[in-house]
């Protein structure tokens, strides 16, 4: 009897088989860490919706999450569970400078290039090399702006560079702790699409401030006008990248309070520069008119 | 018990031996206890195997003798007298000056140590104190610049004198970057070896820019 039967309990085949018969059948598969099955899932996507999920991240941030859980795997008080965060090849560091340097429109820099592999490495040295490119570019450019001037005396100003240390490493770890703060409390209101984990915003604070080595070196030169379209320049570029990244995950949000957050990120962003620009580098002084110098030398004589 | 009461051992049969064995060192170890020396076939030794290390840095070749019989002797002598002689800059603002003895001191170790930890976070085999001795020893190179950075600004501080500074400076933090990486590199996992090297370069460009600015008061 047909009812009777129907009633009965089966054995279910092996997954695999019953696949195999119905290939388009919903599955949920619950595993081991299978890292590499699961980064191809997440690749195999209809062309049309990459671009979309290349900014969002909805094609993989579900596994990213998984991932991100599976990676630490190792006590927090083992070595090897700080060697997750430097689990980079050299091509990856140099891939990710590209991409925080030049901000393709429309491509998010965490789901792009980290892809839930955050490193501390790039933060950290391209944060030291950040240090020490404005220490030293501070006191060179100096000197040059001073150069003729026969009162002028020549100091390497080191205190500046534990002033530059402080301020860069504050930047670079207590904003994006304030940031993550800030996107985990309005998660909890609000259910964003994306979230990111802490070490990604890390890196991407971290990423997007090399472009300022290069701004800091070429800030030797001693014209007001150079030195300003050089700071736009930069601080488009990096803060693009942050946009780009903070964007999506704040747009679910209400309006104003989306702009409020992207507006205070590029705003901490440019009080950073515009406050480097003017403690570490002199204003570049108007020359002496020249009948003027001599008589106030010859002055300072006669008082002598 | 039978049997064994009526054996006798027979008077004839050797029985010899010593029952205690005798305590003391044996081997070769005997003739090379280090406690009874006089004092300065120590002193020599530990110069000897610093001054050696010395030919090793100014000469790098691959040699183990950097890695393998590691001490700190020498790094902490080379960064002493760095710093000592980093000293007596422009002081007469306290503010901004050249830097002092413990900030010297502290970039030198804790750049180091922060260098080996990089290494070691990227997959490096080489165990922390070989790093921290191979960088320590790297800074001899720079010592001797800043020896003669010193002697060229008694003779004068004009132009001259600052572009022969200049060129020695740039000279030594060469050789220096080349010699420890030429100790360290093997030691790198294969695709990050540009990942490693790149903070012992800043490292020690950072120590040039320090004897290159070195102004006398």
């Amino acid at each position: 009897m047909a009812a009777a039967d129907e009633l009965k309990f089966r054995e279910f085949d092996d997954a695999a088989t019953l696949l195999a018969a119905n290939p388009d059948a919903t599955t949920i598969s619950i595993e081991e860490p299978a890292e590499p099955r699961q980064k191809q899932h997440g690749r195999r996507q209809e062309p049309g919706r990459e671009e979309d999920d290349e900014l969002l991240g909805t094609d993989d941030s579900d596994k990213t999450e998984l991932l991100a859980g599976q990676k630490k795997s190792a006590p927090f008080w083992t070595f090897e569970y700080y060697q997750t965060f430097f689990d980079v090849d050299t091509y990856q560091v140099l891939d990710r400078i590209k991409g925080s340097v030049f901000p393709v429109p429309g491509r998010n820099f965490v789901r792009l290039y980290i892809r839930s592999n955050p490193d501390l490495y790039g933060p950290f040295w391209i944060c030291a090399t950040l240090v020490f490119a404005i220490a030293v570019s501070g006191n060179l450019s100096n000197f040059f702006i001073h150069l003729g001037r026969p009162t002028y005396h020549y100091v390497p100003e080191f205190r500046k560079v534990s002033i530059a240390a402080t301020t860069i490493y504050a930047y670079a770890w207590l904003v994006p702790l304030a940031v993550w703060g800030f996107l985990m409390w309005r998660n909890s209101k609000v259910m964003n699409i994306v979230s990111y984990s802490f070490l990604e915003i890390v890196c991407v604070y971290g990423y997007s401030l090399f472009i300022y080595i290069p701004t800091a070196i070429l800030w030797i030169i001693p014209q007001k006008v150079v030195r300003w379209v050089l700071m736009m320049f930069s601080l488009c570029l990096s803060g693009s990248v942050l946009v780009m990244t903070f964007w999506p995950a704040v747009r679910d949000d209400n309006r104003r309070i989306a702009l409020a957050t992207v507006g205070t990120i590029v705003l901490l962003h440019a009080l950073l520069s515009v406050g480097c620009l003017a403690y570490f580098f002199d204003a570049p002084e108007v020359d002496f008119p020249a009948p003027i110098v001599p008589a106030h030398n010859g002055t300072t004589l006669v008082t002598k | 018990f039978a049997d064994l009461a009526g054996m006798a051992v027979a008077e004839d049969i050797p029985v010899e031996g010593e029952i205690t064995v005798p305590v003391g060192a044996h081997g070769p170890d005997e003739d090379h206890s280090t406690l009874d020396e006089p004092v300065r076939d120590t002193i020599m030794r530990d110069l000897k195997a610093v001054g050696k290390k010395f030919v090793h840095v100014m000469y790098p070749k691959k040699s183990s003798a950097l890695l393998r019989d590691w001490d700190l002797w020498g790094p902490l002598v080379l960064c002493v007298s760095l710093a000592l002689m980093l000293q007596g800059g422009s002081a007469d603002s306290k503010e901004d000056g050249g830097p002092q003895f413990a900030e010297v001191f502290v970039i030198i170790w804790f750049g180091a140590v922060v260098i080996t930890l990089n290494s070691k976070l990227l997959g490096g085999t080489i165990s922390f104190f070989q790093s921290l001795c191979v960088l320590g020893y790297c800074v001899l190179p720079l010592t001797v610049a800043m020896l003669v950075c010193r002697l060229v600004l008694l003779a004068g501080s004009g132009t001259v004198s600052f572009i022969v500074r200049l060129i020695v400076v740039v000279a030594m933090f060469a050789w220096s970057t080349l010699a420890s990486t030429a100790f360290l590199a093997d030691s790198q996992p294969p695709h990050r070896k540009a990942l490693v090297v790149y903070p012992i370069f800043l490292f020690y460009f950072v120590i040039s820019w320090m004897i290159l600015t070195f102004t006398p008061q």
